[in-house]
């Protein structure tokens, strides 16, 4: 009987197995940040622990660190301190950490894959949801809570059951302007926010195995929206290229036995899954989020729905619900909702592909009046390679707002916040009631989706500004 | 953590699905370093609406919520646990929870209990025609009781246990350690380590 990918990888990773116990896991990689990890190194103080594995634990600031002024004190007493407590504790524990005005300070989820360290065939966990989004490499990787923190740091295992699997085949060619976040919206509005639940999916398919490594992360960072706790893609040349060369990449004798061991790394053809999903890639077109979870989406040529013709009450409910804060009407065009902030970062699409694409689109183009548009980039590494292809120079041109990297307006930790009542165009996860700040309504947008809107004020792609004046 | 046998307390009816972490603590809490002191932060953008079944007074003290599906989804913040039990909840019961919040719920000693839709129905209206009416959540029999309602909910055996016991989850992988020892000097070499510091990076 052949094994799914993420079988393989689990089995790999089993420290201990007894009946009636969940797998002991090994974890080949421990990524901290400031807002999960201080309770957790706190327990291991009172418990008289240390980090059992410093070198397999690396730590970066970005929740709270904000993104203008990085050279100043951090000005909200109580993000400083947190992130003080973070560069205490990892002094005191011997763990690296990349601190705020560090080269390789960043999103936790953009600084791995960029050093290298994230590769095929491990186990990587952090205090965090996104986590998921190393999966791209073919890596099991998930998030959790304060408690599993504490747990990694002190024995660098997890007790686990073993997930269920599910393929979601993405089949066909993508249409141009139509990218890998809108499949993963398209995905999230199919199977629903809860349709992952106890699963590792794994994403299959031509769309998917034609996807840059940078659209395959944006991919399974947000299989977390869909419920599952990891998203999977079978790694290949694309993978092995891009780790190929960084720092933290196996080199000589080490990088062909690393290759040469990665490239057992696939679903078997005879393994079976315990759900499979399928989708047609050149049926997509560019998608948007219309309600307050990321499984209430539409294509973004579509209406705003009507919760009448919703047939299931828990979920009729929730749409009138959201109608309500979003402040939109059923039937509505999305095309004619206006924005008054585009937000492009995030771990699920502030890399240097994102702000590529973005870019071109905004080239020659004035960001609308009375249109805020913050671009953050995922990390200070991105940051510094957009400047140096003159990146930064389009977007400041637009009209757009350059900014130092992390978290930022993702969830408004740090002062990039949405005012009561404002609405976002938003390249980020999570369009949560308040998730952006107390009473902002967000639509999940592509870096494509959110570029065009920054020009025409309202949800538009990128065809639609044949007609704006340049 | 404290032991978790049997609770017996009054309801909150939370009708709404998809209640996600940032709902039950947003963001802007998550700053505090210490893990007590959140009840203030819990659902707090809907306790400014007078109408919201929390700022009910006959909910005062009630123990167990009684939530729609997928509950605690979103963020892994620990700290959306912490928030409820500092509140005072004991149990969360809900057709379906996220993964991440269910785990970190039973990590802490909240017991996160899944009944069907149609159970949860009957609690929301036993509750919301009695406010007193109280329920009992029974792990060491694996039920939920509420007047002449009695119904069985699974929990895997080794985390029943493990909560009944009141059990160190480190401590118990701790007596494995000559296992994680053997386990580590087998790992491939071509894995990376963080340490030291790798130089010269590329974007």
């Amino acid at each position: 009987m052949g094994r799914t990918l993420a079988e393989k990888i689990w089995d790999a990773h089993v420290v201990r197995r007894a009946e009636n116990e969940p797998d002991l896991i090994y974890i080949d990689l421990h990524l901290v940040h400031e807002v999960t990890s201080p309770q957790a190194f706190d327990g291991l103080r009172a418990a008289g622990r240390p980090v059992r594995r410093p070198d397999l634990t690396l730590a970066t600031e970005d929740h709270n660190t904000p993104t203008l002024d990085i050279d100043k004190p951090i000005a909200d007493p109580v993000s400083r301190t947190q992130i003080e407590a973070l560069r205490r504790n990892a002094a005191e524990f011997g763990v690296r950490i990349h601190s705020l005005g560090d080269i390789d300070q960043g999103i936790v989820h953009v600084v791995g894959p960029q050093l290298g360290i994230t590769q095929p065939g491990m186990t990587i966990v952090c205090g965090d949801s996104h986590t998921s989004t190393h999966g791209a490499f073919g890596a099991l990787a998930f998030g959790i809570g304060t408690s599993q923190v504490e747990h990694v740091l002190a024995t660098q295992t997890l007790p686990l059951d073993p997930p269920k699997t599910m393929s979601v085949t993405v089949d066909g060619t993508l249409p141009p302007g139509v990218t890998a976040k809108d499949i993963i919206l398209a995905v999230i509005a199919q199977i629903g926010t809860g349709g992952g639940q106890g699963y590792v999916i794994e994403y299959r398919g031509e769309a998917i195995r034609a996807l840059s490594m940078e659209g395959r992360l944006t991919v399974c960072n947000m299989s977390i929206e869909a419920g599952a706790r990891a998203g999977l893609v079978a790694p290949d040349d694309v993978t092995f290229d891009y780790v190929k060369g960084r720092p933290h990449a196996p080199a000589g004798a080490e990088w062909d036995a690393a290759v040469a061991a990665w490239r057992e790394l696939y679903t078997d053809d005879d393994a079976t899954f315990d759900k499979e999903v399928t989708l047609d890639a050149s049926a997509l077109t560019p998608f948007v989020t219309w309600g307050t979870n990321p499984g209430q989406g539409a294509p973004l040529g579509a209406n705003v729905p009507d919760p009448a013709t919703i047939a299931d009450e828990s979920e009729r409910t929730a749409a009138e619900r959201a109608l309500e804060y979003m402040g939109l009407t059923a039937g509505q065009s999305l095309r004619d909702i206006t924005v008054d902030t585009v937000f492009l970062g995030s771990c699920t699409n502030g890399r240097i592909e994102d702000l590529r694409a973005a870019a071109e689109v905004l080239r020659g183009h004035q960001v609308a009046e009375g249109v805020r548009m913050l671009v953050v980039p995922g990390s200070a590494r991105v940051r510094l390679q957009a400047e140096s292809e003159g990146l930064d120079t389009v977007f400041k041109e637009a009209g757009a707002e350059w900014r130092f990297a992390g978290c930022s307006m993702c969830l408004g930790m740090n002062p990039d916040t949405l005012a009561p009542g404002e609405r976002s165009a938003s390249t980020s996860n999570r369009n949560f009631e308040g998730r952006q700040g107390t009473g902002g309504r967000t639509h999940l947008v592509s870096p494509l989706v959110a570029a065009a809107t920054a020009v025409t004020g309202h949800l538009s792609a990128p065809a639609d500004l044949a007609d704006v004046e340049q | 953590m404290e032991a978790f046998i049997t609770h017996t307390g009054r309801m909150v009816p939370l009708r709404r699905s998809n209640v996600d972490t940032d709902q039950i603590i947003p963001a802007v809490y998550l700053k505090r370093i210490t893990r007590d002191g959140f009840e203030d932060g819990l659902f707090s953008a809907w306790r400014n609406d007078p109408e919201f079944v929390l700022n009910a007074p006959e909910r005062a003290g009630a123990t167990v919520l009684v939530a729609g599906p997928d509950f605690g989804t979103g963020s892994s913040r620990e700290h959306a646990v912490w928030a409820l039990q500092n509140y005072g909840f004991k149990a969360v019961i809900s057709p379906r929870f996220a993964d991440i919040f269910r785990g970190n719920s039973l990590k802490g000693g909240l017991l996160t209990v899944e009944l069907s839709q149609d159970i949860v129905d009957k609690l929301w209206e036993a509750t919301e025609k009695d406010p007193q009416i109280e329920v009992t959540v029974d792990l060491q029999t694996r039920t939920v009781s509420c007047a002449d309602l009695v119904v069985p909910f699974d929990i895997d055996d080794y985390t029943r246990w493990r909560l009944l016991e009141g059990l160190d989850d480190i401590g118990l992988t701790l007596r494995h350690e000559g296992d994680i020892g053997t386990f580590e000097s087998n790992r491939p070499l071509h894995l990376p380590k963080a340490l030291p510091i790798a130089v010269g990076g590329t974007t």
